[in-house]
């Protein structure tokens, strides 16, 4: 009888039917691990044995994932299984909709992973917080940007930088990151409202912007002291292409290395250097603090002041952007502002601002000390001619 | 073979492949033109600041994860919509993608547009004992960004080793990434539990250090022959470019240098002082043997060029090449005044003459003889003399900035947030205006608001550091560089390499016992760590092996005299970098001006 039942089809027949079964759903199954993540923790690493008795039991379970398995006869055996066809898993979407459950170790876990994590779930604020912190916590930058590009977005910046003031890591990492997707005006923002003036200042290094900070640089250098000689040496060597860079230095930038010569050898004469240091505040706070850097007109008019320098004379205001590409030319037009005429007339002859010797002596009716100085001019010069032209003349009525 | 898993990564069919530049390198030891060409790859282009005109209908993209390259590529996809073309693109990562690249991309408007896919490579073997991660931009963006991105990567890497060669049963560390990255690889072996357990473990010992518990060795010039050569050609990925003036002919020359180049492997750590007698005397040896065959047969004349000739003028090759290097080096330090240079070098490692050093620097600066050798001499006298005199600080900086120009003034703000060149004391002096206008000394209850900058940035304890630990040699008569008695040797005896002498103290007591007032004096008093687990799985040829991490960089000098301390202790070390690096690498990258 037993024999009987081997041999026999109505024996074989569901085993065979299992088997092209299990086949069927072996290379389904297989096709569709593509569509679910590699690593998902639901997903078991299952053996071969593993996979058969998993598929058999979604048949009779009909369960919807591929789930804990139970041994083949207790599958067998369950009599209230009912024959659904088995959902073998849902393309990618599917399994994401159902991250409700996860905490935020969990889903800081699945971002150092790589994994496309949905954190709109994080409203509160609270969440969010937490959520930022088991982020730092994993030491791993990418999972902290991660963080900070959900918080960016759905936080105002103004709770945003607040939470953010008092978490190094997170707020460091921000930085990075805003400066590197180029978000100049939340950078700004930021070291606005954590009063980082130094960071304002430094922030980008273009051309343009490297203005202001010099004069932050060059407001720091005026409590040095200043070696005028590398600055005189520098004049002298005009033809070297370095130099010449610092010749083409912006007009405000030169007047300040003027200024500070000048602040640190006649501090006595130099009856203001609270004034200038008034000067440089209002300079300093009013560029520094605002955000339109670029308003180079409100920059300017600063320089034009009635205050400036004693100066009471009032000028068209000079621009920036015209800059003149020899040294002396651009001191020679601030030495001329001056009103303090011994000041003049000791920067017009530290920097060899001909111009203004010749014609300060001659305001001042002064032939000694013109002749003095036409002993120091070039032969043949134009300076020469000038200081000849003005000592033959007979209409002034020099004193001495 | 790694780059077999790149090659897999591409489109099928054929591309033009973008590389970006940093991976250039690396890609070309991995799989050469030719390989690509194979693939299927019909041109490489540059990842550059100029769009390149491709007419391929598939386009791969290699590149690092960094947001510009994002704009590269999205600019290059965008304009083929405008135009009304489409085509394939690939962005393959490498080693992984970060989600601020996506988010750009999202943002630009391609994410669609473009398949991703990420290398993970990140291991270049360079030689039989050095691993490089080929990450340089590691340095700037942590040490001067505080930008974590890459402690993954580093975890990975370790996580890695440890699948091939079984877990390292003692680690040491120091560094706050150093500390971060081993407590991320510890979460990673956590996760992934069972597979390194019950393995016999291979490598005995790790240790793991940042590149600014020593910048001093970093900043140093090197004069060990392989250091030698990259200060003065730069090695990339392992091999050198040799000019002319070297090769002898109107060519130039890419030469692989490593463990197979046997006239290289014997002079790597050489002192320079021996690398030029050494290869006179083998061009004298090799000369005899060439000779030899004046008094041949014909039969031995035959064996003689089928066995020896082929290995002999191989070696000739080498050596010629190698002697040509030594010529070269000495013409160009000779005219760069060498001698005065390390003699200022010495002074500041041990703290006499300063002031002299100081107008050296000076001079160095005002003849323009290079805004990066002078922004280094300057960091070296920082970080020995704990900070720069505001005097002098103000002073130097003024000159630099006269000399070489005004636009190295942001580099001069990132070396001080990087802590390699600062002022002493409480900094500048403060006027009502800047206390009203900058609020970085603040009276606020501190921890509230922690300065988040410049808490990167530590004070130097040099010379206290170098008193505990004798990094500066008792020398009674000269110091033998022949026959080098200690690791000072690769610094012409002047100087241990901080770094090497802390290996080897803890090495030897297994511990950080006894450097404790050590580790103070490095503020790295939270960063030091053991971590030891049960040994009796380990042999004792697998305590003999010590794999050290460098964060952030090393450079020949601390490998050559590593290896010399393995020599002499009968250990063996292995050398994972995040890059190679030297102090000219190091300088330019806290420079905001591009070469």
């Amino acid at each position: 009888y037993n024999y009987y039942i081997f041999v026999h089809e109505e024996f074989w027949f569901p085993i065979l039917f299992c088997l092209f079964l299990f086949l069927y759903f072996f290379f389904v199954v297989n096709s569709l691990r593509d569509f679910v993540d590699d690593d998902d923790d639901d997903l078991e690493r299952v053996t071969w044995t593993g996979e058969l008795v998993g598929i058999i039991s979604c048949f009779f379970r009909g369960r919807t994932r591929l789930g804990s398995f139970q041994s083949l006869s207790d599958t067998l055996s369950d009599t209230s299984a009912k024959s659904y066809a088995p959902e073998l898993g849902r393309p990618k979407g599917g399994y994401r909709d159902y991250s409700n459950d996860w905490s935020p170790s969990d889903t800081v876990q699945r971002l150092r992973k790589g994994k496309v994590c949905s954190l709109e779930r994080f409203c509160s604020l609270q969440d969010k917080l937490q959520l930022l912190e088991k982020a730092v916590s994993m030491q791993d930058g990418n999972v902290i940007t991660a963080v900070l590009i959900f918080l960016k977005r759905t936080l105002s910046k103004e709770i945003l930088f607040r939470e953010l003031e008092v978490r190094q890591i997170a707020l460091r990492q921000l930085v990075h990151f805003l400066k590197e997707i180029g978000d100049q005006k939340l950078l700004l923002d930021l070291f606005r409202f954590l009063d980082r003036t130094e960071e304002l200042a430094t922030l980008t290094n273009e051309k343009n912007f490297l203005r202001p900070v010099l004069i932050l640089h060059t407001y720091r250098t005026i409590t040095c002291s200043w070696d005028v000689r590398s600055l005189l040496r520098l004049r002298s060597s005009e033809s070297t292409p370095r130099k010449a860079s610092i010749l083409n230095m912006p007009l405000v930038t030169t007047l300040f290395y003027s200024c500070s010569y000048h602040y640190m050898e006649a501090e006595g004469t130099f009856s203001s250097p609270v004034n200038l240091k008034k000067t440089f505040k209002y300079v300093l706070t009013a560029p520094a603090a605002r955000a339109e850097l670029r308003a180079w007109n409100d920059v300017d008019a600063l320089f034009t002041t009635k205050n400036w320098l004693g100066c009471t004379k009032k000028r068209a205001p000079i621009g920036f952007h015209r800059v003149n590409n020899a040294l002396v030319q651009i001191l020679q037009e601030y030495v001329k502002l001056v009103e303090d005429v011994d000041t003049k007339l000791n920067l017009a002859t530290k920097f060899k601002c001909h111009d203004v010797i010749i014609d300060t002596c001659r305001d001042l009716k002064d032939r000694q000390q013109l002749l003095a100085y036409w002993s120091k001019v070039d032969k043949g010069s134009a300076e020469e001619e000038k200081i000849d032209a003005l000592l033959s003349s007979s209409q002034i009525r020099w004193k001495n | 073979r790694p780059g077999f898993t790149m090659l897999a990564r591409l489109l099928p069919g054929k591309k033009d492949l973008f590389i970006e530049a940093d991976l250039m390198s690396p890609l070309d030891r991995i799989a050469s033109v030719s390989i690509l060409k194979q693939h299927e790859v019909d041109k490489l282009y540059k990842v550059e600041n100029k769009p390149a005109l491709s007419s391929n209908e598939q386009l791969c993209f290699l590149v690092r994860p960094r947001i510009k390259n994002m704009r590269y590529i999205a600019s290059l996809v965008n304009a083929d919509k405008v135009a009304g073309r489409t085509r394939k693109y690939k962005v393959i990562f490498s080693p992984q993608k970060f989600y601020a690249c996506e988010m750009v991309l999202e943002e630009e408007g391609i994410y669609g547009d473009v398949s991703c896919d990420e290398w993970a490579f990140s291991l270049l073997p360079l030689d039989v004992d050095l691993l490089s991660m080929e990450l340089p931009e590691f340095f700037r963006d942590y040490f001067l960004e505080g930008d974590q991105r890459w402690i993954n990567t580093v975890a990975q890497a370790l996580h890695l080793l440890s699948a091939l060669y079984g877990p390292f049963p003692n680690c040491y560390g120091i560094g706050r990434c150093a500390k971060m990255a081993y407590e991320l690889w510890r979460k990673l072996e956590e996760e992934e539990d069972g597979e390194t357990k019950g393995r016999r473990p291979e490598i005995g010992h790790i240790f793991l250090l940042d590149r600014d518990v020593d910048f001093v060795t970093a900043l140093c010039s090197q004069v060990v022959y392989e250091g030698l050569v990259d200060d003065t050609f730069r090695i990339k990925c392992g091999s050198v470019d040799f000019g002319p003036e070297v090769t002898s002919s109107d060519k130039s020359l890419k030469v692989l240098l490593n463990a197979e180049d046997k006239v290289f492997h014997e002079i790597r750590n050489e002192h320079f002082s021996n690398v030029f007698g050494f290869l006179s005397q083998k061009a004298r040896n090799l000369q005899a043997q060439y000779d030899r065959r004046r008094g041949m047969d014909i039969k031995q004349m035959k064996n003689f060029v089928s066995q020896e000739l082929k290995g002999l003028k191989q070696e000739h090759r080498l050596l010629s090449l190698h002697i040509g290097a030594c010529e070269s080096i000495m013409k160009k330090k000779t005219k760069q005044d060498f001698q005065e240079l390390i003699k200022t070098e010495h002074a500041l490692l041990e703290g006499f003459n300063i002031r002299e050093s100081t107008s050296y620097i000076e001079e160095h600066i005002d003849r323009q003889v290079s805004p990066i050798e002078s922004l280094r001499l300057m960091c070296l006298l920082s970080i020995t003399e704990n900070g720069l005199i505001p005097k002098d600080y103000r002073s130097l900086k003024t000159q630099y900035l006269q000399s070489y120009g005004p636009e190295h003034m942001l580099t001069f703000s990132n070396l001080r947030r990087a802590g390699l060149l600062t002022e002493q004391g409480p900094g500048d002096t403060l006027t009502a205006v800047e206390s009203k206008v900058s609020k970085l000394v603040t009276d606020k209850a501190a921890g509230k608001i922690t300065d988040a900058f410049s808490s990167l940035a530590k004070r130097s304890n040099f010379r206290a550091i170098s008193k505990k630990l004798n990094l500066i040699p008792r020398v009674d008569g000269e110091y033998d560089l022949k026959v080098p008695r200690d690791m000072a040797y690769v610094f012409s005896g002047a100087y241990v390499p901080l770094s090497c002498r802390i290996i080897e103290q803890v090495l030897e007591r297994r511990s950080w016992q006894g450097l404790d007032e050590v580790v103070r004096l490095l503020n790295c008093g939270d960063f030091a760590f053991t971590d030891m687990t049960k040994e009796d799985k380990a042999s004792s040829e697998s305590l003999r092996l010590i794999l050290v991490v460098f964060l952030g960089g090393c450079t020949f000098s601390e490998i050559s005299a590593l290896r010399f301390l393995g020599r002499e202790k009968g250990y063996r070390f292995i050398f994972l970098t995040t890059a190679v690096t030297n102090s000219a690498r190091l300088m330019e990258a806290m420079s905001e001006v591009k070469a």
